[in-house]
């Protein structure tokens, strides 16, 4: 696997909307090529803080650094995969791939998409397309120019279970094989042990859990392993309370 | 189904053919009830209920119809009023489509200009006319201004409500997928605005026609206002009937065009 992920540091970073602190003194640094899972509940500020990285939005305190020197304005080393795919209806599917690239290159958009297995849909129009194959779709997008940096923004949350793990096997294939870093926000505490190197869960607008996940990969989510690192993340998640559903089930 | 048992071979074909004969009734059926209305006038010219002074035969108006294009420049009056229409539109429409892209893009733009064109929008542009005469005279540049002015809102309101619909979000990704603010515009606003746009444009080529017969039948020393003036004054029906037709094929065929753009550039809403 060669390597060529961006290093991200956040550093001090703060976010408040219209007066109200949504993030508040997150640090954390990030290895070129790391897998990263944000977890977290709703509207505690996850999509706030992948803006952030994106460039799309500003940090009110603190700053974002890219390989140590700090980000202005839009991270060009970013490509942003969003929970709605984000297709362009009137261009073919090769066209929405082209998008992203420079001269619009077809010979490359094909190559990602085949990379994503949706080759032979190059030519239909995005409308003809299921969830799963939009949102693959979303994805050759998002690497057909080799990003070094992908950002994932709860990107299967809308698909089946099955399509869904399709979905996440895919992504870890591409990550390495093309050895970029990823940050994967999302709602589903399997699928961040699933994929992830490090786990964080944004609680109270900091990093309340920064949680290294050393299993072997492809991982099996049927593990004692698993089952304990994800009762430990939902034990952080709902606190004492937790479980509760669960025991009676046991019971 | 007892029936397709007992005949397995004629049943279904008879079944077919009455399906084409049916399909084919529904095709035709539209045109029914205007040919024989046609038929009728035809006849009742024919026998002197319809004096011709009042309404001629339809063969005599398609006889008048080719004698002018042989003797007479008819074509040429045609072209006139053709160039005048698509002249109109052309100012007009594209001041309204700039106008529209400006306020659905920049608030300041709206700001300053989106009011005043919601207030002027108010105005028949028909009762301008005198007030246009007044200003320009009885001439070219009347008659353009008055299509232009005609044309315009359709194409501002509706471009600037096609740009003000996209999809915020498609533009966020269009920037985060590094397109340029050119790349942005082709790439997604006025694709995302095209369809809008073209219901404008079908609205604006019906003012445009619409417009152009009320400017045109006040004075011209060409086109097809020209003639049925004239028309008028000689007291010529079969003349002034065939520019009323005239004026009508041309708007149609000008809606039947836009139709087509608009089949050919929306391709992608079936999704096939
Ligand atoms: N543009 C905005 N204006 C006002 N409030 C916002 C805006 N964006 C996000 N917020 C608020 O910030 C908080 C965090 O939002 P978000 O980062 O989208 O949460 P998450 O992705 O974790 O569900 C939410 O309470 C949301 O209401
Ligand atoms: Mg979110």
């Amino acid at each position: 696997m060669s390597i060529r992920g961006v290093e991200l540091g956040l550093r001090g970073l703060g976010k408040a909307i219209a007066n109200r602190t949504i993030l508040h003194d997150i640090n954390l640094e990030i290895k070129p090529g790391e897998f990263i899972a944000i977890i977290g509940k709703s509207g505690c500020g996850k999509t706030t803080l992948l803006r952030l990285i994106a460039g799309l939005t500003e940090p009110t305190i603190g700053q974002v650094a890219l390989d140590n020197s700090p980000l202005a304005g839009l991270n060009p080393a970013a490509r942003v995969m969003f929970q709605d795919a984000r297709l362009l209806p009137w261009k073919r599917v090769w066209e929405n791939v082209a998008l992203g690239l420079p001269n619009l290159n077809p010979e490359h958009a094909l190559q990602a998409l085949h990379q994503v297995g949706l080759a032979d849909r190059a030519y239909d129009w995005p409308l003809g397309l299921s969830g799963g194959e939009r949102q693959r779709l979303a994805l050759a997008r998002a690497i057909a120019n080799t990003p070094s940096l992908l950002l994932l923004d709860e990107p299967f949350g809308a698909l089946d279970a099955l399509t869904r793990i399709e979905m996440q096997q895919l992504v870890e294939q591409l990550w390495r094989a093309q050895g970029f870093t990823a940050i994967l926000v999302t709602h589903d505490v399997e699928e961040a042990i699933a994929l992830a190197d490090r786990v964080l869960l944004i609680q109270n607008q900091h990093i309340a859990l920064n949680l290294p996940i050393h299993l072997p990969r492809s991982r099996q989510r049927g593990s004692a392993e698993f089952a304990a690192i994800k009762e430990q993340l939902l034990g952080a998640i709902f606190g004492a309370g937790y479980p509760l559903t669960s025991r009676v089930v046991g019971a | 189904m007892a029936l397709a048992i007992e005949q397995p071979t004629t049943a279904p074909r008879s079944a077919k053919k009455r399906l084409q004969l049916r399909q084919l009734g529904q095709r035709w059926l539209p045109w029914l009830v205007p040919i024989v209305l046609i038929g009728v006038w035809q006849l009742a010219a024919t026998i002197g209920w319809l004096s011709a002074r009042v309404l001629p035969a339809p063969s005599t108006i398609l006889q008048t119809t080719w004698e002018l294009l042989l003797h007479q420049n008819l074509l040429g009056d045609i072209a006139v009023s053709t160039r005048r229409a698509l002249l109109g539109l052309a100012i007009g429409g594209s001041l309204g489509f700039i106008f529209g892209l400006l306020n659905g893009t920049f608030p300041t733009s709206e700001r300053l200009f989106d009011s005043t064109f919601q207030m002027i929008r108010n105005i028949p542009h028909l009762a301008l006319l005198p007030l246009v005469i007044l200003w320009f005279g009885i001439g070219e540049t009347s008659r353009l201004f008055l299509v232009a002015f005609g044309v315009f809102f359709p194409l501002y309101l509706n471009t600037y409500h096609g740009v003000r619909s996209i999809d915020p979000n498609l533009r966020e990704m269009g920037i985060v997928y590094g397109l340029s603010k050119w790349g942005l515009f082709r790439h997604i606003i006025f694709p995302g605005a095209l369809p809008s746009i073209l219901v404008g444009l079908r609205f604006a080529l019906g003012v445009m026609w619409l417009t152009l017969i009320v400017a045109e039948s006040l004075a011209s020393n060409a086109g097809i206002g020209h003639l049925t003036m004239n028309a008028r004054e000689f007291m010529q029906t079969d003349v002034l009937v065939m520019g009323i037709v005239i004026y009508a094929l041309l708007g149609k065929l000008a809606d039947t065009i836009a139709r087509l753009i608009e089949r050919r550039s929306l391709r992608w809403r079936v999704g096939a």
